[in-house]
């Protein structure tokens, strides 16, 4: 603490100023985003809602918001404020980079914002997960390298021999997103909002699923598996269950993901091989995806009975279920046979949400309890119990989600391939839309279980914030030792 | 695919499956066996006090992964993926549909060619047959024309006895099988607004709605110069041509002035899509005794 010049101490003082940023605005990111979700769940089921302010409050709008606003406004702040706070931490040094450093938050937030106002617009490059236009792409390709010069250049002074596998699956999410995000944004600008892809045809359709299945893999896993190897051991006071399984997972997640999104292409116009070859590879990922559930759970082995009192912990377990049975769904549904039943129906809507709501979102907000008393000062969160009643209102949701999503979808597709024996459709798709109806308000209701609980969040994190601290004492062992 | 990036694609997959593969068997033993340890060493490391074991793979885990390297290489030989290596026994998807194609052709060739000598006028009144023909109808027609052939706006209607190219059997068939494209010229430009105005006025006079004598007047005039070569002169429209009659209460793009302005301004384009790619003959028979069927219920 720079405001006690008693405490001699060898470690750094850390920037948690730019994490307190982040870890506040992934709480009111989450709020809105998953707001505009349960928004266009309500949408499919009282369609009137889409005339709210037309042509702004639409479904065709409102969805890649929904979806720009969850995994970069939400799912971003959560890994910058996280990625921030470890690198630190386990490298003992402070951020490096200087201005870069709020740079980054506030370049971050003026992304979201421009977001927020150009999607409802209608500007759209119509690439699913890359639909902000050129000039906004610029914007974050420059926040990105910005950001990969903070994290890589504080790994450079770090004081430890070694580097923590958090920072190798942060490195690798930082690293393969620039990648990413630069050559799917390729682009020829025609106008100042509008411009056309660089690649054209079934090559446009690779390259944007190479994409789209990449930020799932980098963005949404890579990333959310360098936060479990931070939080899950420090909330359990736990050694990291298997140094090898570290190794063996982390090379083989970051180099088989890369090959696994023309699985979204199956029985396209995609050539053989390389829907064969994406399939392969899809399969041969369940194992890595599972190492890094495992390394999760079993470092609890020696730590269960703390679930019981803990609900930040549970957060974090629970999460790690949820991967693990995402990450099985995942490569069962890339599986061309499955495929043909599974695609482009609501089963595919639920996979994702398992793992986003399931997965990302749990993890995330476990990390933010675990972060926000230390960034305020404070020995806990201003209620614990608001938190276990988030934990619930969060695990009841995400499940009604999911399984209305697999009825749904399972009902969609058999529906959809039904044939009379004159070889007919038996049903048009209209009806299978009609028997949708009763999935689509459980799916509503369970988003606004899951956003119930991020007010309770909101709520809490907002008394922590504002409540003095009862005791001076941070939660920082490095600074209590000395 | 070129020589080059056949190398390339084997080259990359196999060489990453080969060193995912190294990783896995290289880090498969612990340096120090922990099974004597009543409590697993760890690997020395210290992060801001998180500590890591050096517990081996789990042996489930382990099986699980070379399982699925297993699948993969049987996978990549027999089907295709390594590059141009067509797999074993030459699957191609476009193979694959050909024959289901091919199999659902041989099924349902008897199912719909016992209809096809049957007349149209017979058919229609075959329960059966129509029972199919619904079925043909609701998958391919009932998007537009509605499920119960009502139509929609820009749509006919296919049950009230009025037909813009012909309701004889033989006109729905040729209907069906080669499409319609029904184009209306925009003539905003030619007439100007005020044009536009007045020969709207006078086929609201000649529907028999309410309208403006003086400015149909005047419009009777352009209609005589302008619309008479497919509408007709008495305005009853011509089925060669599918150009619709006007003087009847049924508008495919509404009746009312203003409908009727924005048609004669911007006119109209119309696309009934060919069928006889996609449903073949067999069904386009029993299809358009359905079709048929529909208007004589009415009867």
């Amino acid at each position: 603490m720079s405001s006690n010049p008693a405490v001699a101490t060898d470690h750094p003082v850390y920037d948690y100023k730019v994490v307190r940023q982040f870890a506040i605005m992934t709480i009111v990111w989450g709020v809105v985003g998953m707001g505009i979700g349960v928004l266009i769940a309500a949408q499919l089921f009282w369609p009137e809602l889409n005339d709210l302010f037309q042509p702004y409050s639409h479904f065709g709008r409102l969805r890649p918001l929904h979806t720009n606003a969850v995994i970069f406004a939400f799912g971003g702040c959560a890994l910058f404020a996280t990625s921030y706070y470890v690198v630190q931490r386990t490298c003992q040094a402070p951020l490096f980079g200087g201005w870069l450093v709020p740079f980054t938050f506030w370049g971050w937030q003026l992304v979201i914002v421009l977001a927020i106002i150009t999607l409802p617009m209608g500007y759209t490059t119509t690439k699913e997960y890359a639909e902000l236009e050129w000039p906004i792409d610029i914007l974050i390709a420059i926040v990105w390298v910005s950001y990969a010069i903070v994290f890589f250049g504080t790994i450079v002074k770090r004081k430890t021999d070694h580097i923590y596998v958090a920072n190798w699956f942060y490195g690798g999410f930082i690293l393969t997103i620039a990648v990413l995000h630069i050559v799917n944004s390729a682009f020829t600008p025609v106008s100042f909002m509008k411009s056309y892809s660089a690649y054209a045809g079934a090559a446009d359709a690779m390259v944007q699923w190479w994409y789209g299945h990449n930020a799932v893999g980098f963005f949404l896993t890579a990333g959310f598996l360098g936060m479990m190897y931070y939080f899950v051991p420090k909330q359990a006071g736990r050694p990291v269950y298997s140094y090898q399984l570290s190794i063996v997972h982390f090379w083989a997640l970051i180099s088989v993901y890369i090959w696994a999104g023309a699985h979204h292409l199956h029985y396209s116009a995609l050539p053989d091989w390389a829907q064969s070859l994406g399939m392969v590879m899809s399969l041969i990922l369940l194992a890595p995806s599972w190492g890094g559930m495992i390394n999760g759970i079993m470092t609890l082995s020696g730590a269960w009975h703390k679930l019981r009192t803990d609900p930040t912990l549970r957060f974090l377990v629970v999460s790690l279920s949820f991967y693990g049975m995402s990450t099985f769904e995942g490569p069962m549904m890339s599986i061309k046979t499955v495929n043909a039943l599974s695609h482009n129906t609501d089963w595919t809507v639920g996979h994702v949400h398992s793992g986003a709501l399931g997965w990302v979102a749990m993890i995330s907000i476990g990390s933010i309890y675990h972060l926000l008393p230390i960034l305020f000062g404070r020995k806990e969160m201003f209620s614990v119990r608001l938190i276990n009643v988030h934990f619930w209102l969060a695990t009841i949701g995400t499940v009604l989600y999911i399984a209305s999503m697999w009825v749904n979808g399972i009902m969609q597709g058999l529906m959809w391939r039904a044939f009379n024996a004159d070889g007919t459709l038996t049903y048009s798709f209209v009806e299978a839309v009609q028997a949708s109806y009763p999935g689509y308000f459980v799916r509503f209701l369970g988003g606004l279980l899951f956003l119930s609980g991020m007010f309770l969040m909101a709520y809490n994190a907002y008394r922590t914030a504002k409540t003095p601290a009862t005791e001076a004492v941070s939660n920082d062992p490095a600074t209590q030792a000395a | 695919m070129g020589t080059f990036w056949n190398v390339w694609i084997i080259g990359l997959t196999l060489t990453n499956l080969v060193l995912v593969l190294w990783v896995l068997l290289a880090n498969r033993k612990v340096a120090v066996s922990d099974q004597d340890e009543e409590e697993n060493k760890t690997t020395g490391h210290v992060y801001d006090g998180i500590e890591e074991y050096d517990n081996p793979l789990p042996r489930w885990w382990f099986i699980m992964f070379i399982g699925t390297f297993i699948y993969a290489g049987a996978y990549l030989l027999v089907y295709p993926g390594l590059g141009s290596w067509p797999g074993l026994f030459g699957w191609t998807s476009v193979k694959e549909l050909r024959g289901h194609q091919q199999q659902a052709d041989a099924r349902y060739a008897d199912t719909f060619g016992t209809y096809a000598n049957t007349p149209i006028e017979e058919l229609a009144r075959n329960p059966e047959a129509m029972k199919m023909g619904l079925r043909l109808f609701a998958n391919n027609c009932a998007v537009c024309h509605g499920a119960d052939g009502g139509g929609n706006y820009g749509f006919p209607n296919l049950t009230d006895h009025d037909w813009l190219y012909g309701g004889t059997p033989e006109k729905i068939k040729e209907t069906i099988t080669l499409g319609r494209k029904g184009a209306m010229p925009a003539w905003g430009t030619l007439m100007g607004e005020a044009g536009v105005v007045n020969v709207s006025e006078y086929v609201l006079q000649i529907s028999g709605q309410e309208h403006d004598a003086a400015k149909a007047e005047v419009g009777a005039k352009l209609y005589a110069q302008n619309c008479v070569a497919c509408h007709g002169a008495d305005g009853k429209g011509n089925q060669l041509l599918g150009a619709p009659n006007l003087t009847d209460d049924i508008w495919l793009y509404g009746g009312e002035p203003q409908d009727i302005r924005t048609s004669v301004r911007f006119g109209r384009n119309g696309e009934m899509p060919a069928q006889q790619e996609l449903l073949k003959p067999d069904r386009i028979h029993l299809l358009a005794a359905y079709v048929y069927s529909l208007s004589l219920e009415q009867d």
